[in-house]
């Protein structure tokens, strides 16, 4: 039973008619989700400023409000103060829609994310392939607003974010099946509630392959290629300003956020933890989540083209397929061995790490594969 | 009241979808056209989803807007001139009748089939049967096996072809 099935309830029993009382709660939901994406995105905007400013001993934006809370709606008024521009020769209505193709699936992935015991939207029982199903509409709007641009360096973004994002998405799929064997189920609350002893725990190898193949899928450093500043300027939103760049940086964030919810809820035990109620217990590991992510951004340099593309097929690939193998077997012969579970899973993440990391090379130092 | 609500998604999602249609087919602009093919995608999922089947629309939304569409579009890089199209030949000559004809003929078999609608309820949870049905004992599985061997070899066909000697 869930939150918004007890509002309806609570609906029906104050005797308002039958369509409102199934879209108030719908509508309610979906304001609830907006709100809370959008007040998460300023805190992030925040941390990440305030946390690299840290790591590389600067201070960081600390002027505007108590710790320089209130910079990024600074920042987003600025950005909503700029002028809309279209270049010329763009086409015009998908440089207008690419935005929203971008920012919509983002917004749509945290009906499913479970914030407490039944504070979610839907409880679908197709929970996490939802997910990856949804995940995967915003690259098209990313390379529409590539294409419409009609800018080369743009296009060249596009053609980046298509290759990451089909080369990426299968280790992915393959260290979330992972986690669906040992559950049982596809559903978010049923996975949480799996997990006595944390996924990351259980799947250490799974864990690193899905945190480095989302950190691929949501354009994160060291996996940032669609946004090389340096290489190809920045990327699919170079010709974007005002409101529609504001879109897309918030898309940027907005994924991360989704991301970082989905790794707490598959493999950090989402919701589960002692003393505190279960939404503070959430947000802390959302933001620990994050927090990692922001420290890979300003601890790790970027990769080139190739050894991006060679590291998901070569290196990713196999070890997401035997990592499934050994789990899989695990699950038929000793399902109720945990700890032995842990110890061998361990044990294959650090032999397949080592494996991978001496046979993994790239022509010998020539930039060819 | 549920009823109205219904059949208006319906025919929304009905109306989105056949104007997608005609958009992929009609529109010079080829990108344009994927565009559509995506949306009519989509709403076909949409579709799915009223019909109480979940995990399809999921699958549907996975496979063709997440891996055929884009598959489509890196189809669609290689071609030149995507944004003014090809133009037509003397072919829509001949093109346009057939088309017609195959159209009247699909017409003619929907409009005089006997669809059997289903009395019993929809299924609370679709993933398990469906597993079931296809790994299970009295399933599919050997037919599933074989479809994952077949594309497999279809693979090895591809990497045999373009290899390089």
């Amino acid at each position: 039973m869930t939150l918004l099935d007890q509002f309806q309830l609570f609906l029906k029993a104050q005797g308002w008619p039958e369509w409102a009382y199934y879209t108030v709660p719908a509508l309610a939901g979906i304001v609830v989700i907006i709100g809370v994406v959008l007040a998460a995105v300023i805190v992030y905007i925040w941390w990440e400023r305030r946390f690299v400013a840290r790591i590389q001993i600067r201070l960081g934006p600390n002027r505007c409000g108590p710790e320089g809370i209130f910079q990024p709606i600074a920042t987003a008024v600025k950005i909503l103060l700029k002028e809309d521009i279209v270049p010329a020769n763009a086409d015009k209505v998908l440089h207008f829609i690419a935005p929203i193709v971008v920012f919509v699936p983002i917004l749509m992935i945290f009906a499913v994310v479970p914030f407490d015991r039944g504070a979610i939207l839907v409880d679908l029982n197709v929970g996490i392939v939802y997910v990856i199903a949804i995940s995967s509409i915003s690259v098209i709007g990313i390379f529409t607003a590539s294409w419409a641009s009609g800018n080369k360096y743009s296009f060249i973004s596009g053609l980046r974010s298509i290759s990451q994002m089909v080369s990426y998405e299968i280790p992915v799929v393959l260290s979330i099946v992972g986690v669906v064997l040992m559950t049982g189920s596809f559903s978010m609350i049923k996975i949480v509630e799996a997990q006595t002893v944390p996924f990351i725990l259980l799947q250490p190898l799974g864990f690193l392959l899905f945190f480095m193949g989302a950190l691929a899928e949501m354009n994160r450093s060291p996996f940032d290629l669609l946004e090389a500043d340096s290489e190809i300027v920045a990327g699919y939103h170079l010709e974007y300003s005002g409101m529609k760049f504001a879109m897309f940086y918030l898309g940027e964030y907005g994924m991360a956020l989704a991301y970082s919810a989905v790794i707490t809820t598959v493999f950090l035990s989402g919701w589960q933890g002692p003393f505190l109620p279960g939404v503070i217990w959430f947000l802390v590991k959302v933001m620990l989540v994050f927090s990692v992510i922001v420290w890979i951004r300003s601890m790790m340099p970027r990769m080139r083209v190739d050894q991006l593309m060679s590291f998901a097929w070569k290196a990713m690939l196999p070890m997401a397929l035997i990592n499934l193998l050994v789990i899989a077997v695990e699950v038929l012969v000793i399902p109720s061995l945990q700890w032995l579970m842990l110890i061998i899973n361990f044990g294959l993440a650090a032999v397949l790490i080592l494996l991978f990391s001496r046979i993994f090379t790239l022509g010998g130092g020539r930039v060819e594969v | 009241m549920l009823d109205l609500t219904y059949s208006l998604t319906f025919y929304l999602m009905a109306i989105i979808a056949v104007a997608s249609a005609l958009g992929v087919i009609f529109l010079r602009d080829v990108f344009r056209s994927a565009l559509c093919l995506i949306l009519l995608f989509m709403t076909v999922a949409g579709i799915y989803v009223m019909l109480h089947a979940d995990f399809l629309a999921v699958v549907q939304i996975l496979v063709y807007v997440g891996a055929i569409s884009i598959l489509i579009i890196v189809a669609i890089m290689l071609t030149r001139d995507a944004r003014q199209g090809q133009p037509m030949g003397k072919i829509k000559w001949i093109a346009g009748p057939v088309a017609l004809a195959l159209i009247a003929v699909i017409a003619w078999g929907v409009l005089n089939t006997p669809f059997e609608v289903a009395t019993a309820a929809p299924q609370e949870e679709t993933v398990k049967p469906l597993g079931n049905l296809l790994f299970g004992n009295p399933g599919y599985l050997l037919t599933t096996e074989i479809a994952a061997v077949l594309l497999l070899s279809a693979i090895l066909g591809a990497i045999a072809v373009i290899r390089e000697k």
